[in-house]
């Protein structure tokens, strides 16, 4: 035996090492006919990990205050070496981050991956979504420039809608003081950079365990674990490693191509990604012609805006996340891919992700009566995918599924 | 599913020029392309040197930075090129950071606000906006320093190349109830011709462009062996996986 089989093995009487090697990752079976759909899972892991390395750099010399943020996040910029990179490496990667997982979950929802047994594996993903949305809000107020000053302000006035008195104590509680301060900026950086972290890293451990105990589903949502041959392999699994391994390589390198191209030739993304107007300091006597959030939450600022009513219209942005929480039981279908499905499914699926862009449009625009219009009609789509959904799936006319995987 | 990969692909493209065009404001601004000829930069740093930072600051940049950049030596500019001191009184050393030569206190007194730190405003503003503007300014006797702005109405920053530029009148037209602007009149020459000060003001606003993203040279450049490498990853992670899945049956 040589010296490494040796170190394994003293290892393994110790600590689950191959065991663990072999349970996730050279003996976990994946379907064979994974898709396009299906690279980002692992995408969104590698994006975490950019994430977590840029930002202990940043957090080296980046100033939780006041009167230095803006200032050290220019000195990042132009003195620290590579500074620039770290930075456009971590404000490219939020929001590659929400283009990775909203396309991850529009595929769960294409083939019904959050239905039995996977209810708790799609729970695990939405509280990262919630967590995500936390984290992205928080680190967007650290740079301490106008939007990021006057986004934070209007998403916490938010809370202020809450009646009996609850509201006012609550949006004072959370910034610290009567406005976005520096007693908000440092709170927000320790909840940005250790707290959330934390939570997340857990909640995407427990998504792993999860998918792991269950089995991946796949784009037929065929139950591959139903056929096995004599020694308890599916017939339609393949060892994750190396077959996916190999395979969500090409998916890194066609993603860091474009996250390279982001960083190295558009790192603001012609406004997008870093707001024009955060190259402004905060200045909290001095409100912008125009705030809006970053596109990532457009979508559900502008179902807030949709509602005349302020309290109405925060209650149906957080019922517009809470809901899709709920997804594993509206849908009643047991069939769960969209290619056997009916077209009154894929109708209804259409217009929800339509609607959900147009919405992150609206967005991000200046409201107008037609816009208001737009952006309530949409909102009763999004609202109505699940009512839909939920009377559809009841008797729906589905095709046959087959017992194995076919592409 | 090669039809939903389509359509996604499809979306993105239909979703790119929209991405161009972010920055928005009040008047018609005229296009500007900055250059980066390091004489046009050079030109540009004298400008912002000798005018804007008596007034405003500049104190994200180091004048050290800028001389390397721009192509000029720390003593060349350390010599000709800073006009400020420090705390003792010494002439600023070429390592500080370009600070204004006024207080925020003077500031603040002079003009009612604190004029604005100019490091970053061609990327807050643009650099359309700032060309139209330092081309718009007009004699307007309501103002403190006799000077408005068509890109900025009510401007507190006095015409401070006035004396390059010339003096010119700004005509407004009543339209439905609405004041539009429909051109400049010329008053007096400067010691610039017009054509002579839209390239001086081409020359500043290509070196604010710098002052705003002062790495997007070695940035395009890294950019440049960063994708190379990613392209040749590329292929071969993908001769990797065919190799691999040449025993798979699907």
């Amino acid at each position: 035996m040589s010296k490494v089989t040796d170190t394994i093995a003293w290892i393994d009487e110790r600590f689950p090492l191959t065991k663990s090697w072999e349970t996730h990752v050279s003996k976990y079976y994946a379907p064979k006919n994974f898709n396009f759909w299906y690279y980002f899972g692992s995408l969104a892991l590698v994006v975490l990990v950019i994430q977590i390395v840029t930002g202990i750099f940043l957090t080296m010399n980046y100033k939780p205050d006041g009167e230095l943020a803006f200032k050290s996040v220019e000195y990042i910029m132009r003195d620290v070496n590579w500074g620039w990179l770290i930075r456009y490496m971590h404000s490219t990667g939020a929001s590659m981050f929400f283009v990775v997982v909203y396309l991850h979950m529009f595929r769960a929802l294409m083939y019904g991956s959050y239905k039995k047994p996977r209810e708790l594996l799609w729970i695990f993903g939405m509280f990262i979504y919630l967590a995500l949305m936390a984290e992205a809000f928080m680190g967007y107020l650290l740079p301490w420039g106008q939007m990021s000053f006057w986004g934070a302000q209007v998403i916490i006035s938010l809370f202020g809608a809450i009646p009996f008195g609850i509201g006012d104590a609550l949006t004072l509680w959370l910034r610290g003081d009567y406005v976005v301060s520096d007693a908000t900026l440092n709170r927000f950086f320790a909840l940005h950079v250790i707290a959330v972290p934390l939570v997340l890293v857990f909640l995407v451990i427990a998504h792993i365990v999860a998918l792991h105990e269950v089995g991946s589903n796949n784009p037929d949502g065929v139950d591959i674990k139903k056929l096995k041959d004599a020694n308890g392999v599916p017939l339609d699994g393949i060892p994750f490693h190396p077959y996916y391994t190999v395979k969500d390589m090409v998916g890194l390198a066609v993603f860091l191509i474009i996250f390279f191209a982001i960083v190295f030739y558009a790192p603001e993304m012609g406004g997008y990604f870093l707001e024009h107007a955060n190259y402004i300091p905060a200045d909290p006597l001095k409100t912008p012609e125009h705030i809006a959030p970053v596109w990532y939450f457009t979508p559900f600022y502008a179902i807030l805006r949709a509602v005349p009513d302020k309290l109405g219209g925060v209650i149906a942005m957080f019922m517009a996340i809470v809901v899709l929480f709920f997804l594993p039981w509206i849908d009643r279908n047991n069939v769960r891919s969209i290619r056997y499905r009916s077209l009154a499914y894929k109708g209804i699926l259409a217009a929800f992700v339509i609607a959900f862009i147009v919405l992150g449009y609206l967005g991000m625009q200046q409201p107008t009566p037609f816009r208001t219009f737009l952006s309530q009609f949409c909102s009763l789509v999004y609202f109505g995918f699940f009512v839909a959904l939920f009377f559809i799936s009841r008797n729906e006319q589905t095709r046959r599924v087959p017992d194995r995987v076919t592409h | 599913m090669k039809t939903t990969r389509l359509l996604v692909l499809g979306l993105c493209a239909a979703l790119m020029p929209a991405l161009g065009s972010a920055a928005g404001g009040g008047a018609s601004l005229d296009e500007f392309e900055s250059t980066d000829s390091k004489r046009s930069l050079q030109r540009g740093a004298r400008v912002f040197l000798n005018y804007c930072l008596g007034c405003h600051t500049a104190d994200y940049h180091r004048y050290s930075r800028m001389a390397t950049d721009i192509g000029l030596s720390d003593e060349f500019v350390a010599d000709n090129m800073i006009f400020t001191t420090d705390k003792e009184g010494d002439a600023t050393k070429v390592g500080a950071l370009m600070a204004s030569s006024m207080t925020e206190d003077y500031g603040e007194k002079s003009f009612g606000i604190v004029p604005p730190n100019l490091a970053l405003t061609a990327r807050s503003r643009g650099v359309d906006w700032l060309y139209t503007y330092m081309r718009s300014f007009y004699l307007d006797e309501s103002r403190p320093f006799g000077a408005n702005n068509v890109v900025l109405p009510q401007v507190g920053m006095p015409h401070v190349l006035a004396h390059l530029q010339g003096w010119q009148t700004a005509n407004y037209e009543d339209r439905d109830g609405q004041e539009v602007f429909t051109g400049f009149e010329k008053l007096t020459r400067g010691e610039l011709s017009p054509d002579e000060y839209d390239g001086l003001i081409r020359d500043l606003v290509s070196f604010m462009d710098y002052l705003g993203d002062p790495n997007r040279a070695t940035r395009h450049a890294v950019g440049f062996w960063v994708m190379l490498f990613l392209i040749i990853f590329l292929v071969l992670a993908i001769m990797l996986k065919k190799e691999y899945w040449k025993d798979v049956r699907h």
